[in-house]
């Protein structure tokens, strides 16, 4: 076995393709998913293989929601194909008031094993309503768990180990990201379990915590700051809840300095919730305040100059970085 | 006694256990014992007896928040339903749930909901999954006048005749939609006619007459099962209480009431029928209502025996294997 670079994109195909082969339960349920293998071409391969596990459906998003739960309690693990993450709006209803709910509201009695996945993300200059990060209301909503996966090898062991799980997954992955390439494992068994965060950098200055897109940022944002004799740990956190305060633990008791950053907007985005518990639980560890950032509080707006200036750059991170360590 | 009479005889029961369970449980939450609020389904059993009386324990039934006459119906039982309303361990959901989510999957009900049209995005879930597993179950959704004016409906009654899914639609116009009576929300006087825009059959029926109901079930059943895809039935029915216990009910003349409770009242029709055609008696009648009584003080009994939960089982039963 080794691992082979691809895009996470093929990632995908790939985990769903084997997932698909070892449990004929899994369906995939959206629009737009057969001609194209996906508007993002990240089915390639599955309407192919299996013409009847992948089912396109009319524009008609809260059903396509419901479709999920509904199939999820009566015997099938579906994966719900949102298009654009943007409109879960319409489908929050099923999502946030059905999904998220059920077992609870029941006592129990019944798993709900559902895959909700949801292209996100700016940087494609589409504009208000095709380039949210809206990972932050689900976290919100107890009795989901939430993943966002950076690299293409996280996606594959993330989407696996989100289809196995017997809960509703909120799956959110960047379409900038989607042909980015990176090294995966070809064992089908490579599985990345829900809430373990990953050091992706070492460093003993100043922990990055991140995820998503904001990994990539981080990784920038490294290796300029070593070159300037800042050593910054990058914690891809990839699973939001459950949420892996471990890692983010050893991490910080080590630096004694923290900057968490997403492309989601700044207020009451999911590093206000991370920046909370970092002070609750570590606060005689830190040498300084933690900081976030974050996209600026607008809707993404169109004009590339425009989008370049409200998403979080490198840059940005550098100069939070270089705050907290009072340089 | 031939199968059918038994059946009818069974149906009657039934009718008379929802009645009878849907005025216990009017009269102790006035009495300050059920928490919260209840929305009870008394005049509206013909409609789910009818159906729940042709399905089997392996097909779905969602249901609404004024669901407890379906859930009777489909055979939920009556301990653990009471025990539910009561807020008490022993309960459907351990005391999580209440009368608006009281669901029971070991026989196909996929569960009550407190959200307006909330079964149907899900019942066309459960029909897609019928159709992928190959069994010949069939799911039903009841939803009343007034969820039939949501975007939820269009949407899951398109995807469902599109994909020719078993599903059956039971529209039970009661006439008011909490406040508001059917005739201001909707210009169509018969809501089965919006079967027609979705190409699928829309039957209505006096959802006052249970074999009438039934026979429209069955019908539907028949296509679904032959995959001939879903129906619609509009069961006309009339919501004699209020949309929740101590409504006020400013929006309608008592004297409406009372004529539909005279005049129509689904049990006492069903009795009259099943008296003239010798398969009950007016001392057999009274033998069924005191068994079903009996039956309830004892499910009443179990409810206020049983203990609450404990405070911190609140953080239990959000995840599997948490």
């Amino acid at each position: 076995m080794s691992d082979r670079m691809m895009s996470a994109s093929a990632a995908l195909a790939e985990a769903l393709l084997e997932e698909m082969e070892r449990d004929e339960t899994i369906f995939i349920v959206g629009e737009d998913l057969t001609a194209h293998a996906g508007i993002f071409g990240q089915f390639k391969g599955i309407p192919e293989k299996y013409p009847s596990r992948i089912i396109d459906t009319p524009i008609s998003e809260t059903c396509i929601a419901g479709c999920g739960v509904g199939a999820a309690l009566t015997g099938m693990r579906p994966i719900v194909d949102f298009h654009f993450s943007d409109f879960v709006t319409c489908g929050m209803d099923e999502l946030c008031n059905q999904a998220a709910k059920i077992r609870y509201m029941f006592g129990g009695q019944v798993k709900l094993p559902l895959v909700v996945w949801c292209p996100d993300g700016a940087g494609l200059r589409a504009a208000a309503q095709h380039s949210q990060s809206l990972e932050a209301w689900f976290v919100h909503t107890p009795g989901l768990k939430v993943v966002v996966p950076s690299e293409a090898a996280d996606v594959k062991g993330l989407i696996k180990a989100s289809i196995r799980d017997d809960n509703p997954v909120m799956f959110f992955q960047h379409k900038r990201l989607f042909r980015r390439e990176g090294l995966v494992p070809d064992n089908p068994e490579f599985i990345i379990p829900l809430g373990k965060a990953a050091v992706k950098r070492e460093g003993k200055d100043v922990s990055l915590l991140t995820y998503g897109s904001g990994f990539f940022i981080c990784m920038d944002a490294a290796s300029q700051l070593a070159e300037q004799g800042i050593e910054a740990e990058v914690i891809d956190l990839r699973t939001l809840k459950p949420l892996d305060m471990n890692t983010i633990a050893i991490s910080i008791k080590k630096t004694n300095r923290a900057v968490v950053v997403h492309e989601a907007c700044l207020t009451g985005g999911f590093g206000a919730e991370l920046v909370a518990r970092i002070q609750a639980e570590l606060f005689d560890d830190l040498d300084a305040p933690v900081l976030r950032v974050a996209a600026k509080d607008v809707p993404i707006p169109f004009s590339p100059v425009l989008e370049d200036f409200v998403i979080p750059k490198p840059a940005d991170v550098i100069q939070s970085v270089k705050t907290v360590c009072y340089r | 006694m031939t199968s059918e009479k038994k059946t009818l005889l069974s149906m009657y029961r039934t009718m008379v256990t929802i009645r009878q369970f849907e005025t216990m449980a009017g009269e102790h939450f006035a009495a300050g014992q059920i928490p919260g609020f209840i929305h009870l389904s008394i005049g509206q059993e013909a409609s789910s007896v009818g159906v729940c009386s042709c399905l089997r324990p392996v097909d779905y039934v969602a249901t609404t928040h004024r669901g407890h006459g379906h859930l009777i119906a489909k055979g939920a039982d009556l301990k653990r339903m009471t025990a539910e309303l009561f807020g008490k361990v022993t309960g459907y959901c351990k005391g999580k749930g209440g009368s608006m989510h009281i669901a029971d999957f070991s026989i196909g009900i996929i569960g009550a909901n407190g959200v307006v049209a909330g079964g149907l995005p899900l019942i066309t879930g459960a029909g897609l999954s019928i159709k992928l597993r190959k069994t010949d179950q069939v799911a039903v959704v009841f939803f009343g006048d007034g969820a039939s004016n949501r975007g939820p409906v269009h949407e899951a009654m398109n995807m469902a005749s599109i994909w020719k899914l078993p599903v059956i639609f039971v529209v039970e116009n009661n006439q008011y939609a909490s406040t508001t009576p059917q005739g201001y929300s909707c210009s169509l006087r018969d809501l089965c006619q919006r079967a027609a825009a979705y190409n699928m059959p829309g039957i209505g029926v006096d959802g006052n007459d249970v074999i009438a109901v039934r026979k429209a079930a069955l019908e539907a059943i028949s296509r679904a099962r032959s995959g001939e895809g879903p129906t619609m039935i509009e069961n006309k029915t009339y919501r004699v209480r209020g949309h929740f216990e101590g409504d006020p009910q400013k929006y309608r003349n008592q004297a409406e009431v009372i004529t539909w409770q005279k005049e129509n009242d689904p049990i006492a029709r069903f009795e009259q029928l099943l008296v003239k055609d010798r398969i009950l008696t007016g001392k057999k009648s009274k033998t069924i209502w005191d068994e079903v009584k009996s039956e309830l003080d004892e499910a009443l009994e179990f409810a206020k025996n049983s203990p609450f939960p404990k405070p911190e089982e609140a953080l239990e039963d959000l995840f599997v294997n948490a």
